[in-house]
């Protein structure tokens, strides 16, 4: 099975450590696991600034790079969300691309329901000692339904105990660009997020989503909290000997 | 009513600073959410109400000419009166009119948004008339001379501490003048001092939740009753309502009901649900002489057929701004014109210019909550964002954002300097972060940095790695 991975432009910027865990789970589920060279982004900075035309532009650079894989995995179920439900809504009235668009759209998926509803995974190979508590980021939850699948196979990691955080399901402030547009709101949802992480009792806030990590270890550290922010896939991969987000080298 | 939804930011940062609002806003996520989770899950079918709701909605703007015209013919044939109103000055010369036939002086008001939004209060008084607010909320604000913050709850912002010292300010004047502080003391000397205001008034008007067409009939929901005293005992009762409110038979209100009153309050029905169906018979007790309902526009009908038509679908509960995380923070009164909120996000900008009222479909993360919970199904965000698409195709978006986007995409799409940048940028943060992980400051960062640090890359970006490592591509 040839997956490609859409390591999307935080994780390559950021976080590179995501995609590297990302890809060894995909290989450790028997995938063939490709990154196509040339991606970029993919294109919700144009779209969710009211930029139609060059999120177009962009949806159909991307679709070309991708749509001759079997599956698109992406570990963010923000960017999972803008291939799987927005470039058919994008593209909706060009009638070359619809069709390219739904083809790809019908075979995308975000990292951790592509382990679990697709591959069929419900255990892996890791481990990791501490009290973990899970955000549950937007889109992921409410566009692609992802909420039961990062739970199961988090209860499988050896060591680890999960503590449900309170309004878990409530947005960080993040936003994309809003948190640069309203950074007072912003800054009062993430100090409303970061207070709830801290009452959660857990020492690792773990999240599927680069945007949203960005943004609670930010806070956290801010704060001057100890508690460590890490992507799903670094705790799932079981490779969590790089520092946390924020942390230092 | 003035808006200030152009000051959205200035409104915002003062209300993040009150600390009396906040401490409102943490009370109202806690209570409205929780009670709507709880009324949902308690009824099995109430996902496929949601579906139902929306469907008959739809149905029902499809073929809104028709059945407007079949609700005036129903009125009339119960001798009731139907005025059109193209705009909010012409519904405020419209009941001006009918106050002034019948001589009015006092006129009671049930709790009705369009009122606000057509700014009516200010209206009358102007022209010499009393208009007293009888809900609790709206006499509170109306004491205040403040404006509803929330659809449903209009004084959520304020404390019962505020209340008591509004009353004891204004109340002396009826020899009530003990100070007080429970919350049941507060509403029996309201109801004290409103129960002859009823007693008084010549014309009492009401909103209308649902105008029921195949019986003529306007609906509302209250838990306080004072809706029913307002249309019962004046000479005149006027129904102000819009024309997006219509439901073309009793169960289809009644579905509607389910769906609403779960939604805004979590309770499975309103304490009171009152039909008004035209002016008293000779063989009926009691009821007004004359019923009249003003249908208003103002914008609704140029949303037909546009990509903001499922906006007017909304039977306005507030569940998307009990749950939205910006009014959550904010407050509505931060929104600066009726109706905030993600509703009034979509809202306001058809009605007020999105010149105004740019700021309110932009401050929003499109976290999804608001049209999550809408028991007609309205897809908010994909409307706020609409919004923004319009601003961007009329250069009315921020220079920093057009720029913005404009350098970025011009990156974005050529994918070899794209990489060479973010390989300089992973790079460049890296040394400025000097080992420790983080930025606490970084230049044209300082929105991000003000209140959070930034964590640092770690120096090379993915692809550079997957490169160095031979990975397939």
């Amino acid at each position: 099975m040839r997956v490609a991975l859409l390591v999307t432009c935080l994780v390559d910027l950021f976080r590179p450590s995501v995609g590297f865990a990302a890809v060894k789970l995909l290989q450790q589920a028997g995938c063939q696991v490709e990154v196509p060279e040339a991606q970029t982004c993919c294109g919700q900075p144009a779209y969710n600034s009211g930029d139609r035309a060059t999120a177009q532009a962009i949806a159909r650079q991307v679709i070309p790079q991708f749509e001759a894989y079997d599956y698109i995995v992406v570990p963010s179920g923000s960017c999972g969300g803008m291939l799987s439900h927005h470039y058919p809504a994008l593209l909706a009235d060009d009638p070359e691309w619809r069709p390219r668009a739904e083809h790809l759209a019908e075979r995308t998926y975000e990292l951790v329901s592509f382990l679990t509803d697709v591959l069929g995974v419900t255990q892996v190979a890791a481990e990791f000692s501490g009290a973990v508590t899970y955000h549950d980021a937007c889109s992921g939850l409410r566009e692609l339904g992802i909420q039961h699948q990062p739970r199961l196979l988090l209860n499988s990691v050896t060591g680890l105990e999960l503590k449900e955080l309170p309004d878990s399901d409530v947005c960080c402030g993040f936003g994309g660009t809003f948190c640069v547009k309203y950074p007072d709101i912003s800054n009062r949802m993430v100090t409303d997020k970061a207070e709830q992480i801290i009452a959660s009792g857990a020492d690792t806030v773990l999240a599927g989503d680069m945007g949203c990590l960005l943004n609670m270890a930010g806070k956290l550290k801010r704060l001057g909290s100890p508690i460590q922010a890490r992507h799903i896939a670094e705790v799932l991969a079981n490779q969590t000997q790089t520092p946390a987000i924020g942390e230092p080298d | 009513m003035q808006t200030t939804s152009i000051h959205f930011k200035a409104n915002a940062r003062r209300a993040l600073a009150d600390e009396s609002l906040q401490r409102s806003l943490t009370r109202m996520r806690v209570g409205f959410q929780h009670k709507r989770a709880a009324a949902a899950a308690k009824l099995p079918e109430f996902e496929t109400l949601r579906d139902e709701a929306r469907d008959l909605k739809d149905h029902v703007l499809e073929h809104l000419d028709f059945y407007l015209e079949a609700f005036e013919a129903k009125v009339k044939e119960q001798g009731g009166h139907v005025h059109w109103a193209r705009d909010a000055a012409e519904a405020r010369q419209i009941i001006l009119d009918i106050c002034q036939a019948v001589n009015a002086r006092t006129v009671t008001k049930g709790k009705s948004m369009i009122s606000e939004e057509i700014g009516l209060n200010e209206h009358l008084q102007a022209h010499g008339l009393t208009p007293i607010e009888t809900d609790l909320g709206e006499y509170i604000i109306q004491l205040r001379q403040e404006h509803p913050s929330h659809i449903i709850a209009p004084a959520l912002h304020l404390h019962k501490e505020d209340v008591a010292e509004t009353f004891h300010q204004h109340h002396a004047q009826y020899g009530l003048t003990r100070k007080l502080s429970q919350a049941p003391e507060l509403l029996s000397e309201a109801r004290q001092v409103l129960r002859s205001q009823f007693l008084a008034a010549d014309v009492g008007i009401t909103g209308a939740n649902f105008c029921v067409v195949e019986t003529g009939s306007t609906v509302i929901v209250t838990n306080e009753g004072n809706g029913d005293l307002t249309q019962t005992l004046p000479k005149v009762h006027i129904a102000l309502t819009s024309i997006d409110k219509l439901a073309p038979t009793l169960d289809d209100v009644t579905l509607l009901l389910r769906v609403l009153v779960r939604s805004a309050t979590g309770q499975e029905a309103s304490v009171y649900t009152t039909f008004s169906s035209g002016p008293r018979r000779a063989d009926d007790l009691d009821g007004p002489e004359q019923f009249h309902v003003v249908l208003l526009d103002n914008g609704r009908s140029a949303m037909l057929g546009t990509e903001f038509q499922d906006m007017l679908r909304c039977i306005r509960c507030g569940a998307c701004m009990n749950h939205c995380p910006v009014y959550g923070a904010v407050g509505g009164h931060a929104y600066g014109w009726v109706y905030p909120g993600p509703m009034g996000a979509v809202l306001t900008p058809q009605m007020t210019g999105i010149e105004q009222a740019g700021h309110l479909p932009n401050a929003s993360t499109f976290c999804g909550r608001c049209e999550a919970v809408c028991p007609v199904r309205i897809p908010l965000p994909k409307l706020m964002r609409h919004w923004r698409e319009h601003e961007f195709q009329r250069h009315l978006s921020p220079r920093s954002v057009r720029y913005g986007v404009r350098a970025w995409a011009f990156a974005v799409r050529r994918p070899a300097l794209y990489q060479r940048l973010s390989g300089l940028g992973a790079w460049l943060l890296k040394r400025l972060a000097r080992g420790r992980g983080r930025l606490s400051r970084l230049p044209l960062a300082g929105g991000w940095t003000a209140g959070r640090d930034l964590p640092a890359p770690s120096g090379q970006t993915f692809q550079q790695q997957w490169r160095q490592r031979g990975g397939h591509r």
